[in-house]
Formats: structure tokens, sequence, C-alpha cells
């Protein structure tokens, strides 16, 4: 503000969508809660909650885009946000460990004392899972596809063939539809319902939330692609369209472990569809 | 760094004036904020704020506990809108207080004080940066913490299972917190640790980052304050393990409301599974709440020994270690649910680890003091106090490790002394030394000195009484978070409150004293109060710093030491 800045850092004015992010954040958690339990307007607060952070989420990343413009995103900023995104990433891989736990705790030690687990895993109850190397075998396969696609938007872009740009992230994005439309059938039409037992728990939730953030990952690729429409981006600065990626990729790795412990090797040689 | 201290203070005194011309209005300053120090106050406000009702809460307990039988409990109830309670409802109420007491203290108090408050302050005045590396994710994290705050006093008031309010403890265990407690209450309480969670996962990433990238020039990190160490250290044990907190509470909404069974053994699920989870976040937890203090203290014993802090290098990497190993120990607050013994083994070895890197840095700061020229102002009054009290809290705390000798003194009060040792008095001396150390600083007014001792005093005595028989009421079988005991123990009992609760009650009247008539009448603090031998970079700033500090960035020499 005052005085002369002789440094690289960036210095930000006042800023009110914090505070509105926070207070949608705690109006969404309260109208969840109020939804579970049935009181009345829950759902209208869960709303207003859920636009708010929508509207947080666009103004803020909006703010963000126009002072890259600016010229604020300095080399060492630029580096801030690297730091920022590695960590963040980072935190999300701690979340999955957590679901995981749960996944290898009820696998590993399948319970006795329930009379639809009976001591194995899959548990007793079910009469059939769904087999690995159907539509889960194609869904990993179209993840790695789509890791490729966005590496080549990516080479495009540091080449300046925005042509490719555009091409390469259309390619990843209808990929990740695809993943998503795929997951979503599977769901409809999987042998076992969600929750009742620790199988139908661990797999919904953990593969649950891994879908949930690949359809974050495809939002933010959407955004990149509108992005590189609009003449975003230039070869050496597209620090948005690297996190996108780095997203990318990091749920596309969440996949593979999902695939090769739930799919694979919690499923083995149990009958399948 | 002493010697580039000096001949910073002119310039940046120079920066000042016109800086202080240029603070935005009322509520962009307060409610917008992007300013790191700006940010540092409302956080350590609030944890003042939270602090006063957490503290007020543990006064409703001490004072049913006072004496045997059930006393306050009934009107209590009511407060929180029980109509005509019935007995279980009364009892409940003691359950929600218990809940209410540690969860204020752990996230709402004793985080935003050393993490939110101190760090925010410090680490950027310390590294010579001009503010944190993300000012606005800085600002979202205090009003997440803010948000959850509100939901967790929203909980109070609402039905949660046998009464009102979220029964469950600071350890949400299950299921008494899924089947048990059906009411909304829960749910509250639980979205406070998602809200509060996910400001401090942005706090790590925020301090993560500065640390790594906003040193000035010349500061390696061989040569950051220890106080910047325990931060780093502090940030890393935050960003790995919340998450693994926000996925184990996730599964107790989806078990509450969705009908998952992750730990509901009719569907397979295993209770065990969520104390699992929990203590993998909950005793890295439990060092977020003192390595902040542990920098605190090294600052302030090095500043008033005149001295250099003794065995830098080991002082920074005993946090490093105590950090990691801090998170392989988990299950010692497991040995009674049935684990095996090879297991229980293991965490007891572990555990016992982790006093080695802890006695590290307790003898480092005898170092430091022994032969030092001691200047008893109060922080390193209050530091000392934290020195010993710490250690008899560690001490307690090897006894416990031992996953034997647990099994008889799980779920005593000889647990609660011990985690009131180490954080009660380990972490929030630490937190009053840094305030002492630091207010003038942030206020620029000076502090009386004389309250300020008499503060420490009343506390120290207090505390003691409240605390320390309750080892011998631990020892003989109390057990806690029970509101009623046989007769036997009320000597102690009453003695804890009547006279422990009573005078560190004292202490805070006079703490708050202290801080009106200095913000009132206190003497205009220097730059540099303490003298020569504070010498990190937040002494080449006036007293209070500019709004913007450091637009030119000082440069650490290269013959300077810590």
């Amino acid at each position: 503000m005052a005085g002369t800045k002789n440094h690289d850092y960036h210095i930000l004015p006042p800023d009110i969508w914090p505070l509105v992010g926070a207070m949608s954040a705690l109006t969404t958690t309260s109208g969840g809660a109020m939804t579970m339990h049935g009181l009345a307007g829950g759902k209208y607060i869960l709303l207003l909650g859920f636009a708010g952070l929508i509207l947080t989420f666009f103004s803020w990343f909006s703010n963000i885009i126009s002072e890259a413009h600016a010229g604020d995103h300095t080399p060492v900023v630029q580096l801030h946000l690297r730091y920022g995104m590695i960590l963040f990433i980072a935190s999300e891989v701690m979340f999955f460990v957590g679901w995981f736990w749960a996944f290898f705790d009820f696998s590993l030690f399948p319970s006795e004392i329930s009379k639809a687990i009976g001591g194995q895993w899959p548990p007793k109850e079910l009469e059939s899972v769904l087999n690995a190397f159907d539509l889960p075998l194609l869904n990993t396969l179209i993840l790695l596809c789509s890791g490729t696609t966005v590496t080549w938007a990516h080479h495009c872009l540091i080449h300046g063939d925005r042509d490719g740009l555009k091409k390469g992230l259309i390619a990843t994005i209808l990929l990740g539809l695809l993943f998503t439309s795929i997951q979503a059938y599977e769901y409809v039409h999987a042998p076992f319902p969600f929750g009742k037992d620790t199988y139908g728990s661990a797999f919904y939730m953990a593969t649950g939330f891994h879908g949930f953030h690949v359809i974050i990952g495809t939002i933010f690729l959407i955004v990149c692609l509108m992005r590189a429409v609009a003449g975003h981006f230039t070869p050496r600065q597209h620090f948005g369209f690297e996190a996108a990626a780095w997203y990318w990729h990091f749920v596309d790795v969440v996949w593979l472990f999902l695939f090769v412990a739930i799919y694979v090797w919690g499923n083995w040689g149990f009958p399948t569809e | 760094m002493a010697t580039t201290a000096d001949h910073l203070q002119a310039h940046d005194d120079g920066h000042a004036h016109h800086d202080h011309d240029h603070k935005p209005g009322f509520f962009a300053r307060w409610f917008m904020s992007t300013n790191h120090k700006d940010i540092g106050t409302l956080y350590l406000i609030f944890a003042v704020f939270a602090g006063v009702i957490g503290g007020a809460i543990s006064g409703l307990m001490r004072l049913e506990l006072a004496h045997p039988g059930i006393q306050y409990l009934g009107k209590i109830a009511t407060f929180f809108g029980a109509v005509n309670p019935t007995f279980d409802q009364t009892l409940h109420t003691w359950n929600a207080l218990i809940s209410a007491h540690g969860l204020i203290m752990v996230f709402f108090m004793v985080m935003p004080a050393m993490i939110g408050g101190f760090g925010n302050w410090f680490v950027p005045l310390m590294i010579g940066a001009p503010d944190m590396a993300f000012p606005r994710m800085n600002n979202i994290s205090f009003w997440l913490t803010f948000a959850g705050f509100c939901s967790l006093m929203a909980s109070a008031f609402l039905p949660g299972g046998t009464g009102i309010g979220a029964g469950t403890g600071w350890t949400v265990y299950a299921p008494l917190s899924t089947s048990g407690s059906p009411g909304p209450s829960v749910d509250f309480a639980i979205f406070a640790l998602h809200l509060a969670g996910a400001g401090s996962i942005m706090g790590a990433i925020n301090f993560i980052t500065t640390i790594f990238n906003m040193r000035a020039p010349g500061m390696t990190l061989h040569k950051m304050p220890l106080f910047v160490w325990s931060e780093l250290v502090t940030a890393f044990l935050l960003l790995l393990s919340l998450p693994v907190l926000a996925a184990a509470i996730t599964m107790l909404i989806t078990d509450r409301n969705f009908g998952t069974t992750f730990f509901d053994q009719a569907g397979g699920g295993d209770p065990v599974l969520y104390q699992h989870l929990f203590w993998f976040f909950g005793h890295p937890e439990v060092y977020i709440m003192i390595l902040p203090g542990f920098g605190m203290v090294s600052q302030i014993v090095s500043t008033f020994s005149k001295k250099p802090v003794f065995g830098y290098l080991g002082m920074a990497y005993a946090m490093v270690a105590i950090g990691v190993v801090g998170f392989v120990v988990w299950a010692h607050h497991m040995y009674t649910t049935g684990l095996s013994v090879n297991t229980k083994m293991y965490f007891t070895a572990a555990t016992m680890v982790i006093a080695v890197p802890t006695g590290i840095k307790i003898f480092s700061w005898i170092a430091t003091m022994w032969g030092g020229s001691l200047e008893f102002k109060s922080p390193l009054v209050w530091a000392m106090g934290m020195i010993f009290l710490f250690t008899v809290g560690g001490v307690t705390g090897v006894v416990l490790s031992n996953g034997g000798v647990d099994d008889v003194l799980h779920d005593t009060y000889y647990v609660v002394a011990h985690f009131h040792y180490v954080l009660s008095m380990g972490a929030v001396f630490s937190i009053f030394a840094g305030f002492y150390y630091w207010f003038p600083k942030m206020s620029g007014r000076m502090h009386s000195e004389f309250l300020a001792h008499v503060h420490f005093w009343l506390t120290f005595i207090g505390v003691n009484i409240i605390f320390f028989p309750q080892h011998f009421l631990g020892l003989q079988g109390m057990p806690r978070r029970i509101p009623d005991y046989t007769p036997a123990y009320e000597k102690w009992n009453a003695l804890s409150t009547e006279w422990g609760y009573s005078i560190v009650g004292v202490g805070v009247i006079v703490f708050f004293l202290n801080i009106g008539w200095s913000l009132v009448a206190g003497k205009k603090a220097e730059g540099n109060y303490w003298g020569p031998h504070a010498n990190t970079l937040e002494w080449t700033l006036s007293s209070p710093p500019p709004f913007h500090q450091y637009e030119t960035l000082p440069v650490i020499d290269d013959k300077a030491h810590h």
C-alpha cells in the first residue's frame, strides 16, 4: 500500500471473500445438520450456504486470475502457489489415508461378531461383487489415458500450440466425464447397497470421495479450457493449468490404489456378476 | 543476528510513519484483513474470549466436584435449555461440560493463541518477511475457526443424546457419538471440527510456504529462530494429521445419518477403528499444542539469560524428532481397548523414545540458563514455570506410556493431572510467557511487570493446588469424566476447587487488569524494550511495527549467529 515496496512478494488489499466464504461454510454445515435431522428450513439454509460457497470460489479465483494478469505473480509468488498446491495435495492424500485405513481394517480383520460379515472379505452376506476386470479396468484405462492427454495439452501449451492445448484439454475433460458416468452406472447396478455393512460403507465412501474429487478436477480442467479459449496462459506462465494437471494426476493415482486394493485385491476369488 | 539488527533499526523506523496513515477503515481492517499482524490480533482476542468460556466451564465442573453428590448440574442443565431435567439428563450435562471444555481449550484457545496468534504475528517478523505467503487464505483460516466456534456454541443448546448438548468427550468416540447421541447437537459439534480443521489445514499450508519461501536473504534454515522452527514442525503435523481426523469424523457423520457401519458392530464395523483414526490425529495434536510453546520458551530463555540458546541445532532437530516420532505412538491412548501385548510393547517403547528429544529440550533450556546473567522479567518467570511444570507432566507421561501401568491408571484422575500439567501448565504457561514477551511489541504499550509477576505466582500456586492432588486421586482410583465420587475423595477435591480454582481465578482478574491498565496508561514501548539480547528480527522494528514492515527486506549477514 503505502511506502515503496522493494520486494517481489504480493501484498494484498483487504478482501471480503474470506469472511463470506467462512460464513457460507458455517451456513452449509448448519443447514446440512438441520436437513439430516429433518428440521424445517434446513434445506434452504443448506442451499444458501452452497450458493455462498460457489460465489466465493468464483470470485476468489477470478481475483487470482486478474492479479496474475496484472503481473502480481512474480516468480516468488508463483513459487508460493506451487508450494501451496503441493501441500494441499499432501493433505488430500492424508484424507484418503483415513478411508484406506478403514478399508484395510475391515478387509484384513473381517468381523467375526457380525453375522453379515462372517469373518470373511468380501462379507458372507454378499452374493457377488463388481468384477475388477470389467468396467473398473476400463475406468483405470480411461483415467490413465486422461493423464496422457493432459500432458499432451501441457506440452502443446509450452510449445505455443494453442490448438493442441484446447484439444488436449477437451479430450481430458471428456475422459473425465466418461469416467464419472461409468462410475455412476456402476453405482446404480452394483450388487450391494450403500452402507448396511462395512463393504458397502468402505466401498462407496472411498470410491465416492474419489469420484467427488474427479468431478472437482474436471471442473478445474473445464475452467482451464475456458481460460485457454479466452487466450489465457503463456508458454512461460500458466500455473492455473499446472495446478489442474497436478490435481488430475493426484486423482489418477488415488484411483490406481483404489483399483488395486478395493477392486482387485479386496474382491479376489469372489463371485462376480 | 545482533549485528544485522543494529543497522536495520534506523532504516525500518524511518518507514514507520507514513504507513500508519494508510490503515484501512474499521470494517475493512478487522473483517476483511489481509495483514498478518491484524489477523494475529484477531486470533489472540478470539483465543482469550474462548479461553474465558472454556475456563468458566471448568469453574462449573470444579464447583460440582467440590463435594460428593450432585449439586449444581440440574441448574446448569436448565440454563442450557432442559425443562425439568430427569436425573439422566442432569448427568448428561456433565458430559456436555467436559466435552465443551476440552474442545474449546484445544481447538479454540491453545491452537488459535499459539499458531494463529503468535505464529501469525511473529513468524513473518522473525524471518524478515513483509507478510504471510497467502494473506487472504490467512484470513479465511481465522474466520473458519470462528465459524467452528459458532457451530460448537450452537451444539451446546441443541438436543444431544440423553440431554442437551454434545456429551461425547472431546474425542467424540463411537458408538457414544453415533447411536448413543441421536440429536443434532453432535452433528453441529462434529461440523465445528470440520470447519476449524479446514481453517487449520489452510493455516498449515500458509506457514510452511511462508517459512520455506519468504525468509530474508541470508537466513538459511539453520539460522532461523527456534520459534519459527517450532511453527514449521507444528504446521507439518497439522497438515498431515488433520485430514485423517476429517475422514474419521466424516465417517461419524455418515454412520449417524446415512446408514454406514464404519463403527457399528452389527454391520461389521469397529469402534476401535475410530479410536485409531482419532488418535492418529490426536497424538500429533498434543504436540501441535506444545511445540510452539517450546519455540517461545527457547526465545525467552535465551533473551533473559543473555546467551544464545544452548545447542541450537539439537533444539531444532529435537522438535523435528518429536514431530516425526509423534506420528507413530498414537495407540498409547488405547491401551485398554484390547490391543495385543506385542502392540502394547511397541507403543510403550516408541512412546518412551519421545522422552529423549524432549529431554534434549529441557536440558538445553537449563544449560542456556546455566552461567547466564539471568534477568527475572515476567516472560522468563513464566518460561521457567513452564519448564518446571511441563517436566512434571512429562515425567508422569513416561509413567503412563507404560502399557502395563496404564491398565491401572487409564481413565483415572492421574491422566487428568498428567495432561493438565503438560497443557494447562506447559502450553498455557508458554502462552503467557509469549504474551508478556511480545505484548508491548504488539500493542506499543508496556505492561506492568509487577502485575505480571503477581499473575504468575497466583497462577503457579493455583494450578498446582488444582492439579497436583489429582495425581493422588488418580492413584487412589478416582475415575475421570464422572460428576460424583465416594466421600473418600472429598478432601483433595474440595481443596482443588476452593483454593486452587479460586486462586487461579484471581490470577485471571489480575491478568485482565494488567492488559486493561497497559492499553490505557502503559508506558509507550520502544522498539527493543528487552535490550540487546533480544536479537531476533522483530526487535529491529518499532512497537507496534509498521502496518507493512520490511518494505526493503533485511539481509542476514553470513557471520551472524542465531
